[in-house]
């Protein structure tokens, strides 16, 4: 998705004027296009997260729609309370941009993870929450976002080949994108995880399982309405998700359930416990987490095998 | 200490820091609120800078900035926006209050207020942002933040410090209200602020240490010819000036006062005759 991100980001920049991009000192390998295209519209702000914030609060306040580029931890929790008193509380366009969602960036560490981000993000007053599954979405979100007001968070993941067969590119706010037809249960997605859901799904058919696929890039503004229809036309509902259970996808799909009061049994598919624990490669770390296409078939299966037994 | 700037030698603008004392203690006794310390800290500071800067139209967009980012002395900000005009002086009696836009810290939604700020450390990379849209719009804006010097202690000032002497953000002024107080004690026990200039300088701006309760000096100061990179005024203040039992008081950064202080403290300023 990076290299989407970019070369969306550059040919809207020669259109809108006020696009700026601002980096805390990292996309090497990445960012060079927009860097060499738009020398004046582009600046490495250093190892200084917050001060990116307050600075694109106040290039927004000009006028300008600054990208704020970093990998998830450091775009959004260092400067969290900078996102929410800046961007948030004055209302402005500021575009946070979270490189490496759940464990892309696994074997670096625990600190580089990207587990809470969804959540955290939100939780913000007006912030649109974007996680595209594939380059292809990536691009379109990052131009769908060019008409919304107010903050907005882009989660991505760095790999560029990872596609999620029958997306095609599609994005809307507020909406959801089904890639896969289904009749047994349906499988919600977010993020970069979504080819390994559409694995999972092609894993259960060989079983006599047709479960349906449904990406879900637009967190928030939350597709409350596509939601409500699925849930309703599905007697079992599964949430996949690279993110602590609390604030992703799982979360939502179940307060939609409850507000409405929706006839579906739900199992949320989440990172339970990822710190103190070891560490590795996105892959490892997904299948400890019990996410790699094996594992949610296999959860999945137990789901609707448990449930025809009670 | 200080170094006072030489006065204007044109005729000086009326000052605006003793109407802006009186206001706070009128509206902070009216509301039953502290923040008092601080505020007296800044009125000649806050004074000079709306006279730097003269009248804005809050609704054009290239305007000059103001960023109040120590944001617990809004009640000075209010003071000096009643007295150029932008805000009506009966919304003064609304601080406070239910159904306001006057709270303690200040909030955009205000017109001429630019920034809400209220979390220390904040203001100053909102105004650097300011400054470098300026450069980057090729305007003529200037943009000046208040920070305090307990402030200082957060590591964002010198994030936004750093980038914009790097920078040379030459549209860029902060004024350092410098009291030596915390909320929680004196920056010599808690954090030391000493070498104040010697920091900023540091950081490749352009110092001036001044009287920060002589208006004029700060104003002329303001309006001297700067060099092509940011400025820093190092404002040597009392906190709580010009009330004799709140001057360097570390309570009365929260205390609100009795009906006697009151009293006393706008008989001291000059209010009550």
């Amino acid at each position: 998705m990076r290299t989407a991100f970019v070369t969306t980001l550059v040919d809207l920049a020669r259109h809108d004027d006020r696009i700026v991009l601002l980096t805390g000192d990292l996309g090497f390998m990445a960012l060079e296009p927009f860097r060499d295209a738009f020398p004046d519209r582009f600046v490495n702000m250093g190892v200084a997260e917050q001060n990116m914030i307050g600075v694109a609060t106040g290039l927004a306040d000009a006028g300008f729609v600054p990208f704020c580029y970093s990998i998830v931890p450091f775009a959004v929790f260092r400067p969290y309370e900078f996102i929410r008193d800046g961007p948030v509380l004055h209302g402005l366009p500021v575009r946070i941009v979270g490189m490496g969602g759940g464990f892309e960036y696994g074997t670096a560490g625990p600190t580089h993870y990207g587990l809470e981000d969804v959540g955290a993000m939100q939780l913000l007053q007006d912030m649109a929450v974007v996680a595209p599954a594939d380059p292809a979405q990536a691009a379109t979100a990052v131009a769908a976002l060019g008409q919304w007001p107010g903050p907005a968070y882009l989660r991505l993941g760095k790999k560029d080949a990872d596609v999620v067969p029958g997306l095609d590119g599609r994005f809307e706010l507020g909406r959801v994108q089904e890639v896969r037809p289904g009749t047994d249960v349906v499988l919600f997605s977010m993020g970069g995880i979504g080819s390994s859901v559409v694995e999972a799904a092609a894993l259960l058919e060989a079983e006599g399982i047709s479960a349906a696929v449904v990406v879900v890039a637009s967190v928030a503004p939350w597709p409350s309405e596509d939601i409500l229809r699925l849930v309703s036309s599905f007697p079992k509902v599964v949430t996949v998700e690279a993110h602590v259970p609390n604030g992703g996808i799982g979360a939502a799909v179940a307060r939609t359930i409850a507000d409405h009061g929706a006839r579906c049994r739900l199992l949320r598919l989440a990172v339970e416990r990822p710190y103190r624990q070891r560490t590795g490669s996105e892959a490892f770390l997904t299948k400890m987490a019990g996410l790699s296409p094996v594992a949610v078939a296999e959860r999945t299966r137990a789901f609707l095998c448990a449930d025809a037994t009670t | 200490m200080s170094e006072a700037a030489p006065a204007p030698a044109v005729s000086a603008p009326a000052v605006l820091g003793p109407s802006i004392r009186r206001i706070v203690l009128e509206q902070s006794k009216r509301a039953h609120v502290g923040h008092i310390g601080s505020a007296l800290s800044i009125a000649d500071l806050i004074g000079a800078a709306f006279t730097y800067l003269g009248p804005q139209d809050p609704s054009e967009a290239d305007r000059d900035r103001f960023v109040l980012s120590k944001g617990h002395a809004a009640l000075a900000l209010y003071a000096v926006l009643a007295l150029v005009g932008t805000l009506p002086e009966a919304a003064l009696d609304t601080f406070c209050a239910d159904d306001s836009l006057l709270a303690v810290h200040p909030d955009e939604l205000l017109p001429g207020v630019d920034f809400s700020t209220g979390s220390l450390g904040q203001g100053l990379t909102y105004a650097v942002g300011c400054a470098l849209a300026g450069v980057l719009q090729h305007s003529a804006r200037r943009v000046v933040a208040l920070v305090s010097d307990a402030e200082c202690d957060e590591g964002a000032i010198w994030e936004a410090a750093m980038f914009g002497g790097h920078h040379r953000l030459h549209n860029l002024t902060v004024l350092v209200d410098h009291n030596h107080q915390q909320a929680f004690g004196y920056t010599a026990d808690v954090l030391d602020s000493g070498a104040m200039a010697d920091r900023w300088r540091a950081f490749g701006w352009e110092v001036h240490d001044v009287d920060g309760h002589d208006e004029a000096a700060v104003l002329a100061t303001l309006a001297a010819p700067a060099e092509h990179r940011p400025r820093a005024i190092i404002a040597e203040t009392t906190f709580g000036k010009g009330v004799s039992f709140m001057e360097r008081q570390i309570k009365w950064h929260y205390l609100p006062m009795s009906d006697d202080q009151y009293e006393q403290a706008m008989t001291e300023i000059g209010a009550l005759s």
